[in-house]
């Protein structure tokens, strides 16, 4: 049941035909997991949480530096210093108080991931390295639950969906095979466009609101570019010969 | 064979399926690569053969966030 208070909150999104009463309460009792709570995982988490998300899972070990505030929206001057995780909590629980945040201040490993994809619903990588991005996709396959995928640098941006949904369901390692590599471009290295984040993170929170209110999602890769404003889509299909697909 | 690449129109005398592109080309890992917007598979590069005017794109993957 929604209470009187949230009938209001989200009246806008409710008088959405997709939406409705029914795909508010689907929302509300949602549960998703996001990965790092930087640049791509800000816009993500505050538009989840705005929308009525049910219980967020934040993970990231990193603390609010000054350099970040150029682009990760969820903190503030008086946040430096402190874990990111819990500014931004704060930050989400003072936007909306009728959801659940709950933080783990840690980085995610083989060891502590088990646990927290079990209890979700579907996984959002904002994360800002490869290993993390793997290990993410290796969980979400095996959790099959919907991975949806953010990552930018300097102008550009991608948005990749893995619905996880079947067998046949293409996954990261599918699309990047991994390989050895000791990359350390990343936006400390060279650098990102502020709102490059919001259009790739606002994309992700939307994916994932369709996946959470039941609508079948295509596994499919967006590249978009910041400076020309071009966007590429390309459909996915799996690799019968993907590492990862195989352990599953 | 014209071919349009990364959205750049050049012409290539020996290229037949995707991977004889790639090989041409030199592609570094790490990279996915479609044609006409389809994603091809690792495995299927080898196989798939290039027509006159397809579009190909050899993305690389970004890991900020």
């Amino acid at each position: 049941m929604l209470s009187d208070k949230e009938k209001i909150r989200y009246s806008r999104q409710m008088m959405l035909q997709d939406i409705g009463e029914t795909g508010q309460l689907k929302l509300k009792n949602s549960r998703v997991l996001i990965v790092g709570v930087g640049g791509l995982g800000s816009p993500v988490s505050l538009y989840l949480a705005a929308a009525g998300v049910g219980k967020l899972i934040l993970i990231d070990q990193d603390k609010v530096e000054l350099s970040n505030l150029q682009r990760q929206i969820l903190y503030k001057v008086n946040h430096l210093g402190q874990s990111k995780v819990r500014a931004a909590a704060k930050t989400l629980q003072a936007l909306n108080n009728q959801i659940e945040v709950h933080v783990v201040e840690q980085l995610l490993t083989s060891d502590n991931a088990d646990d927290l994809f079990c209890q979700v619903d579907l996984v959002l990588d904002c994360s800002d390295n490869f290993d993390t991005r793997y290990l993410v996709n290796t969980l979400a396959k095996k959790h099959r639950i919907p991975l949806i995928s953010g990552a930018a640098m300097q102008q550009q941006g991608q948005l990749a969906i893995f619905p996880n949904d079947s067998a046949l369901s293409p996954c990261y390692a599918c699309l990047f095979p991994k390989v050895k590599q000791d990359s350390v471009q990343n936006c400390s290295t060279l650098g990102v466009m502020s709102p490059i984040l919001g259009v790739i993170g606002s994309m992700q929170a939307n994916a994932a609101i369709n996946g959470l209110l039941g609508k079948s999602l295509d596994a499919t890769f967006i590249q978009f570019n910041g400076e020309t404003m071009a966007q590429q889509q390309f459909n996915l299909t799996k690799n019968s010969r993907c590492d990862v697909c195989q352990e599953q | 064979m014209k071919l349009i690449v990364n959205g750049e129109q050049k012409e290539f005398s020996e290229v037949t399926h995707v991977l004889s592109l790639l090989n041409l080309l030199e592609a570094q890992e790490p990279y996915a690569v479609a044609v006409n917007a389809q994603f091809v598979p690792r495995e299927q590069c080898d196989v798939l053969l290039l027509n006159e005017g397809d579009q190909v794109e050899i993305l690389s993957p970004i890991q900020g966030g």
